[in-house]
């Protein structure tokens, strides 16, 4: 396990590369949904605003 | 309209993609996430020590693919921005927007991973070499494409303009893939190669081509994720939009 670790010296480099392989493509994939739920949120403060501005009109759902 | 067409058309509407890429993004992150599993595996464990570079070496089973997918995801990119530009077709212009910065994330982790290579194997991280520099030019170009995209206010105008700046920068990709047969560089060669026998032993680059494989139906997951999110920012004023997001607010209540 301790040689597994070590790659015969090269350790240090070895292990940061797969780390920031791992990082990045795991901010990379949770970004989407972060930003899904930024443009649904503005898409419902939209809708809400515009019940209020007006509340009679029951044209728009 | 012939049955062609008419399935070009049905599958092109925002609401019937964004329904199928729901279906296919966690097919896609999960055998991507497995196949990557099998190629680390392969990669670190499994495959022998390099008679040479000792195994420093296992630092190509990221590095490799990230750079494959770095010049895919450009191609993929510009056909699509082609299409979009030619044809004015909206889900084009969002796909084609939704792979830079995927790209550009591959592109990052190629050069962090390849610096990380030199400076054992080199001696040094990084080096102005025709490989090197047009690999960095090429996460430039896919910052610019995103820089433009998010610098202008209309959505289809942004995805034109950054469109157009992605089918330029395509004079790049055979830069970056014949700079080491061109120039003499630092950088080693193609070591697997489509036409003739590959440089690398078979237990070697059954791993390698793994994690091409998981890194590839990965970039196909989130490019669907990504457009998924697009298709919504697109068609905001939609009905359809619409009530996805009344109907996630009121589950999150």
């Amino acid at each position: 396990m301790t040689d597994f670790l070590a790659m015969g010296g090269y350790g240090a480099y070895v292990w940061t590369s797969i780390a920031v392989f791992l990082v990045v493509l795991a901010l990379e994939a949770l970004a989407p949904g972060v930003q899904r739920r930024r443009v649904l949120a503005e898409i419902r403060g939209r809708v809400q605003r515009r019940a209020t501005r007006a509340p009679r009109n029951d044209e728009t759902p | 309209m012939n049955a062609l067409t008419l399935w070009f058309h049905k599958t092109g509407s925002p609401p019937t993609f964004y329904r199928i890429a729901g279906v296919l993004v966690p097919w896609c992150y999960g055998i991507g996430l497995v196949l990557g599993l099998v190629g680390l595996y392969g990669g670190l464990v499994a495959a022998p020590r390099d008679y040479q570079q000792g195994d420093a070496y296992r630092i190509i089973f990221v590095h490799v693919p990230c750079a494959w997918m770095g010049l895919f995801a450009y191609f993929f990119m510009a056909a699509n921005a082609f299409v979009a530009l030619v044809w004015r077709i909206k889900l084009s212009e969002i796909l084609a927007m939704a792979s830079a910065p995927i790209g550009a994330a591959f592109t990052f982790i190629t050069l962090v991973t390849g610096s990380l290579w030199g400076k054992p194997m080199w001696g040094t991280w990084w080096t102005w070499d025709a490989r090197l520099t047009s690999e960095l030019v090429l996460l430039f170009l896919y910052l610019g494409v995103m820089g433009l995209y998010a610098a202008i206010e209309d959505r289809r105008q942004a995805a034109r303009a950054a469109g157009f700046l992605a089918l330029i920068g395509i004079v790049n990709l055979p830069i970056v893939h014949f700079s080491v047969n061109w120039w003499n560089t630092l950088h080693q060669g193609s070591t697997v190669r489509l036409i003739g026998p590959s440089k690398i032993d078979p237990a070697m680059i059954w791993p390698l081509l793994t994690m091409a494989l998981a890194t590839h139906v990965w970039f196909f997951g989130s490019v669907l994720a990504r457009t998924r999110t697009g298709l919504l920012e697109l068609d905001a004023g939609k009905d359809w939009v619409r009530r996805i997001a009344l109907a996630e607010g009121a589950r999150r209540d």
